[in-house]
């Protein structure tokens, strides 16, 4: 498939691992590179580079829209499924998410109803043919699903579609990295940045890594050149002490982003302080819908109020999308928690660091 | 929850489009894309067009890396 198979090149991957090799082992010291993108992740395990290099620590971080929600925002969603007359719409990989208590999975069988929608578009479709319900879409992801709400919400508002509402758990990949940099816990000697997050905010959200932190960012794309060819850049800069920001991904991302996208994405959505798993309440890293747009609100419109409980025992999903464990360092890990008896999100959602390491590879 | 599958646009109704990929065909919203045009690769997530690939830029990465590689492979 175009510009698919070129970017998978053996021949030249095996040049670029050699070229990786030697500069990283001319780098006196381990160096550790975070990806924030669950595509990037699964991409890294499935094409092998998670252990080609000796001298590269690769690790992953909150990258994955569903395993970076609460516990206490999964408990609201229960909450909500629980009540008569709604249908909640969600993408799939929220389903078997566990809450404290409960998940949609076993929601449903209790009689919940609950659709999973490729788009948010199909869940507005849902309100449409489902007038005497209450259709709520779970707003789950990062700066490249949000402008999709956004688009919906501005469609049903179009359309005048009352029956429809989100509970807007959306975040911002760039406040958590700044978070993530200023604990003294966390070591990172550069950011492999986001493909499509990027895709819609450009480039410049990120240089403060460079500027604040001394550290070198790179956009990059998912194949497995891709990969290779930002690593490669990463190493560069650290080599020649010059950190900045550069797009490897540039067929895709433009310095600008999609300032379309970023428009509407502002239209209906502000910024607020979101919880984060793992992470805690990082100020400005969630979307909340403005007061023009309050009618779409779902958490305006039902009581959703849960009691505060503490995340499973012995899961260390927080530690994980930190980077401060390795999934394999879970006690849990494999035994009691699989991908077909999740106990914490990061083993559930496909794009999750655990579920992958259990999939690709152990390591 | 990305595909990261670029796309190509086969045809355009109004704000949709109908996009193909591996012989398989499906709608995408052009919404966040309005430039978009027949005959152009986008990156389509969660049913909308997200971004245009550029064609130019795809060709000039590969050969800056090749020509990269080529050199480092003669200073051995």
């Amino acid at each position: 498939m175009k510009y698919l198979d070129e970017y998978r090149d053996p021949a030249m991957a095996h040049d670029l691992i050699e070229r990786i090799k030697d500069l990283s082992a001319s780098i006196n010291r381990k160096t550790r590179f975070m990806e924030v993108c669950g595509s990037h992740t699964v991409a890294i395990y499935k094409a092998g580079i998670k252990s080609l290099f000796p001298n590269l620590d690769l690790i992953s971080g909150p990258g994955c829209p569903v395993c970076v929600t609460s516990s206490r925002d999964i408990d609201q969603i229960i909450r909500l499924a629980e009540l008569p007359g709604i249908i909640v719409a969600t993408f799939g990989d929220m389903i078997r998410v566990p809450g404290t208590t409960s998940s949609l999975q076993e929601e449903i069988s209790r009689g919940a109803k609950v659709s999973v929608v490729y788009s948010p578009l199909d869940a507005l479709g849902i309100a449409r043919e489902n007038q005497a319900k209450k259709v709520v879409f779970l707003a789950v992801g990062f700066e490249t699903t949000a402008p999709t709400i956004a688009a919906t919400i501005l469609q049903a508002e179009r359309e005048g579609v009352r029956n429809f509402s989100i509970l807007s758990y959306h975040k911002l990949i760039p406040p958590a990295m700044k978070a993530l940099l200023a604990e003294d816990e966390v070591r990172i000697d550069g950011f492999l940045c986001p493909g499509h997050v990027s895709a819609i905010i450009g480039s410049t959200p990120y240089e403060f890594i460079p500027k604040e932190y001394h550290l070198p960012a790179v956009i990059a794309g998912f194949e497995p050149l891709d990969i290779l060819q930002a690593l490669f850049m990463l190493l560069m800069q650290i080599k020649g002490n010059r950190p900045a920001v550069e797009i490897q991904y540039s067929r895709v991302v433009r310095p600008e982003g999609n300032p379309g996208a970023m428009k509407k994405l502002w239209q209906v959505f502000q910024p607020a302080d979101a919880t984060w798993r793992g992470l805690g309440v990082i100020p400005e890293s969630g979307l909340v819908l403005r007061q023009e747009f309050a009618h779409y609100d779902a958490s305006r419109q039902f009581d959703l109020s849960v009691e505060e409980r503490a995340d499973p025992p012995g899961c260390q999903c927080g530690q994980v999308l930190k980077g401060l464990q390795r999934p394999t360092d879970c006690p849990l890990f494999g035994r009691v928690c699989n991908p077909q008896q999740p106990v914490g999100p990061c083993m559930v959602s496909a794009e999750g660091s655990c579920a992958a390491a259990y999939k690709y590879g152990r390591s | 929850m990305c595909i990261a599958v670029p796309c190509q646009i086969v045809a355009i109704h109004d704000s949709t489009a109908i996009v193909e990929v591996g012989g398989v065909r499906k709608e995408a919203w052009l919404d966040l894309l309005t430039e978009a045009k027949v005959g152009d690769y986008v990156i389509v997530h969660a049913g909308y067009a997200i971004q245009k690939v550029d064609a130019e830029n795809a060709e000039q990465t590969l050969r800056l890396l090749r020509e990269m590689l080529e050199r480092e492979g003669d200073n051995q």
